[in-house]
């Protein structure tokens, strides 16, 4: 009963961070109809960025509070990850707009590569330790055994995710960005300037992989270039596993991966007597990933829309 | 893309350099010398280690240590059939990368060298054995661990270093002797050196009598361990030994704090690192790794050796006194068989018994150390403190 619990909780936090950076495909994709690969290298930026600044404040003469110094290290590496995916589009994607779709598709894989080695030559190829400023004292609710910065993980989550339904929804960005979606020449012949559109869809998603990129630095206590890689596949498949371009598909896709991950390392050596061993538990998440899309192949709320001519 | 094409240029850039070199030397080195009475031998000894890169402190290290035994070989004059030898250092970076290896051993052999010490890493070591073998060469490796070096059947590859199953049989002892623990669970990360030392460790600790409770996997890219950890909590597991690298380890225990898991944390060399201390923070305290070999301070000669280098070249880092013993004793080989031919030294290198800093070396008939203790470490204080060394005489 304790281990289920701890594994569910386990779950939930890994889900939840899974879910932010899947918003950033799905996003994308609702609009542009383009998988964005250089998304989690975004993220990675975004934990790397985040523990420089921290760095950079610890080492100072300021002596700030934890919560301060955690504040500004936000304030500067969400903002510069939102420029970050806004020049990526500009420069990658806006140019190859009406090409064929295996030209962004491969500018995006490339655009990922230079993103890990520009961190590289910044920071070295090594790991970079994420500064001990949130307590880390473990207490036990519900039979599981969490910390506040598990906690803070799943809350700033859901807090997030409720704004971006309400951007999405209740404001004229939200509408423009609907818009974009359905129809962009339509949209623009509506008036809305699809290129604004399309960049602040970039800035908000690059902005949300930014705040994923912190919480998996601070939850592990580490970051390095290569982080970017695994995450973003992970997160890919969230967002296919909840029908990509759906955006509370990518939230349940998110915490399912999250959920099935843990549940599956946890208990693949028991079900299968020791055959499959826990180094496995991504090979579980994918079966159940393949054998969603044979059964749905839009994914578990993707709606069933025939290819675009 | 950027780095491998900066790579591919530096690479072919330092080839025509050094080959600019050897034309220039070759000559030099096979004429003699009129000044010196008896006639000069020159002797060119091969070394490999990451001199660039994460790893290049520990590589340079080694070629400090080996240019500290050379130039004190080359003071003593010793003589070797009948001429004065003087050793020649050609070393190569082979980046810690299995392929760039093979490419340096290649090259070292090209250049006509009479022995070889490296190179640094197992990964590295492995491949390179092959080429070192085909060329019938003698090669010390001072620092590769892995049990799999000297299994080859290469008559020719030793080392001066305990291999990992030396390293987990010390390990197991003491966590269930020690320590007294009988219900342990063990974690490796799947690679040929973190599940060969979790092998061993297991092997040994069943033979000890104790159980093991709990077997986890994950892989050396991993970072989210929280899972595997639940289902240890879940068990009733005294102490977890860990097997692979401080990249993972360090945010393993972190894990393992947060989620209320109190049992000591043990692991191998992977773990004994400055890096390990500076990932885990607070959370190191406590920890258990281990180190082939005896500390600096209780090797025989050791404080003046740590002198002699220091004046030299700064603080030592990890492996310099395994490369020191190793060019000696392959220089002391060559004397006592009165050849440089490998042919003609390698029996005598491999029935020696040779009075080292770091132990006496004797090899048994795979290469190996016959007396080889492993140490053991803790963190205390955010840093390693010792604890005590194992097996060995």
């Amino acid at each position: 009963m304790d281990t289920l619990a701890q594994q569910l909780a386990n779950g939930i936090i890994l889900g939840s961070v899974y879910a932010l950076i899947a918003l950033g495909y799905t996003m994308v994709y609702g609009i542009l109809g383009l998988i964005n690969f250089a998304h989690g290298e975004v993220t990675m930026m975004g934990a790397m960025i985040a523990i420089a600044v921290l760095n950079a404040l610890l080492a100072s003469t300021l002596a700030l509070p934890p919560f301060a110094c955690l504040g500004i290290a936000l304030i500067i590496s969400i903002p510069a990850c939102m420029l970050l995916g806004m020049s990526i589009e500009r420069i990658a994607y806006r140019p190859l707009r009406n090409a064929p779709r295996l030209a962004p598709l491969i500018t995006a894989i490339g655009v990922s590569i230079v993103l890990q080695n520009v961190a590289m030559m910044i920071w070295g190829r090594g790991y970079q330790r994420f500064p001990d400023l949130l307590p880390n004292q473990p207490f036990t609710f519900l039979h599981a055994s969490l910390t506040p910065t598990k906690v803070a993980i799943v809350l700033v989550s859901t807090v997030v995710l409720t704004c971006l339904w309400l951007l999405i929804n209740r404001t004229r960005l939200g509408r423009a960005m609907r818009a974009t979606a359905q129809d962009g020449q339509v949209a623009q012949l509506m008036g809305v300037n699809i290129n604004r559109v399309i960049a602040a869809t970039f800035a908000i998603g690059s902005g949300l992989g930014s705040l994923a990129g912190f919480m998996v630095a601070a939850n592990y206590g580490q970051a390095d270039p290569y982080m970017g890689f695994m995450l973003g596949l992970k997160a890919f498949s969230a967002a296919v596993l909840g029908g990509i371009g759906n955006l509370p598909g990518a939230v349940i896709g998110g915490l399912l991966l999250g959920i099935i991950e843990s549940l599956g390392a946890g208990y693949l050596g028991n079900l299968t007597g020791g055959v499959l061993g826990s180094n496995y538990q991504d090979i579980f998440a994918f079966l159940v990933l393949v054998a969603v899309l044979v059964f749905k192949p839009s994914g578990l709320l993707g709606k069933n829309t025939i290819e675009r001519a | 893309m950027l780095s491998r094409l900066i790579t591919a240029v530096f690479i072919t850039a330092c080839t025509i350099l050094a080959a600019g070199c050897n034309k220039h030397d070759a000559p030099a080195a096979n004429l003699p010398t009129q000044a010196s009475q008896p006639e000069t031998l020159t002797i060119r000894i091969g070394h490999a280690a990451p001199l660039t890169g994460p790893q290049a402190h520990l590589g340079k290290d080694n070629e400090n240590a080996i240019r500290l035994a050379i130039d004190e070989l080359n003071n003593e004059k010793i003589s070797i059939a009948g001429k004065t030898a003087h050793f020649e250092l050609l070393s190569e970076d082979d980046m810690a990368d299995p392929r760039t290896a093979t490419q340096v051993a290649q090259k070292l052999v090209d250049a006509g060298i009479s022995g070889m010490i490296g190179h640094l890493n197992s990964g590295t070591s492995i491949p390179a054995s092959k080429i070192y073998h085909d060329a019938s060469l003698v090669e010390i490796s001072p620092s590769a661990t892995a049990v799999a070096y000297t299994a080859q059947g290469f008559p020719g590859a030793f080392r001066v270093m305990a291999n990992d199953s030396q390293q987990g049989k010390q390990l197991a002892h003491y966590a269930v002797q020690t320590l007294g623990f009988n219900k342990l669970a063990i974690i490796d990360d799947r690679t040929a050196y973190g599940q060969g030392l979790a092998d061993v460790f297991e092997k040994t600790a069943l033979e000890l009598g104790a159980t093991i409770v709990k077997r986890e996997f994950t892989t050396d890219k991993s970072s989210d361990f929280n899972a595997i950890l639940t289902s240890v909590k879940g068990s009733d597991a005294q102490i977890l030994f860990y097997g692979g690298m401080d990249a993972q380890g360090a945010p393993m225990v972190k894990q393992m704090r947060a989620l209320g898991i109190t049992i000591p944390f043990i692991g191998g060399d992977g773990v004994y690192t400055a890096e390990f201390l500076k990932l885990a923070g607070a959370d190191a305290e406590g920890v258990i790794g281990s180190l082939p070999g005896i500390p600096l301070a209780s090797m025989k000669g050791g404080p003046e050796f740590k002198q002699r280098f220091e004046a030299k070249y700064g603080v030592i880092q990890l492996y310099a006194p395994y490369v020191y013993d190793a060019m000696r004793m392959m220089a002391k080989a060559m004397q006592q068989a009165n050849s440089i031919d490998p042919a003609q030294y390698r029996p005598v290198l491999a029935a020696m018994e040779y009075p080292g800093l770091t132990s006496t070396i004797r090899f048994d008939s795979k290469g190996d150390l016959v007396n080889s203790p492993v140490s053991l470490y803790k963190v205390h204080n955010g840093a390693w403190e010792f604890l005590q060394t194992a097996g060995g005489q």
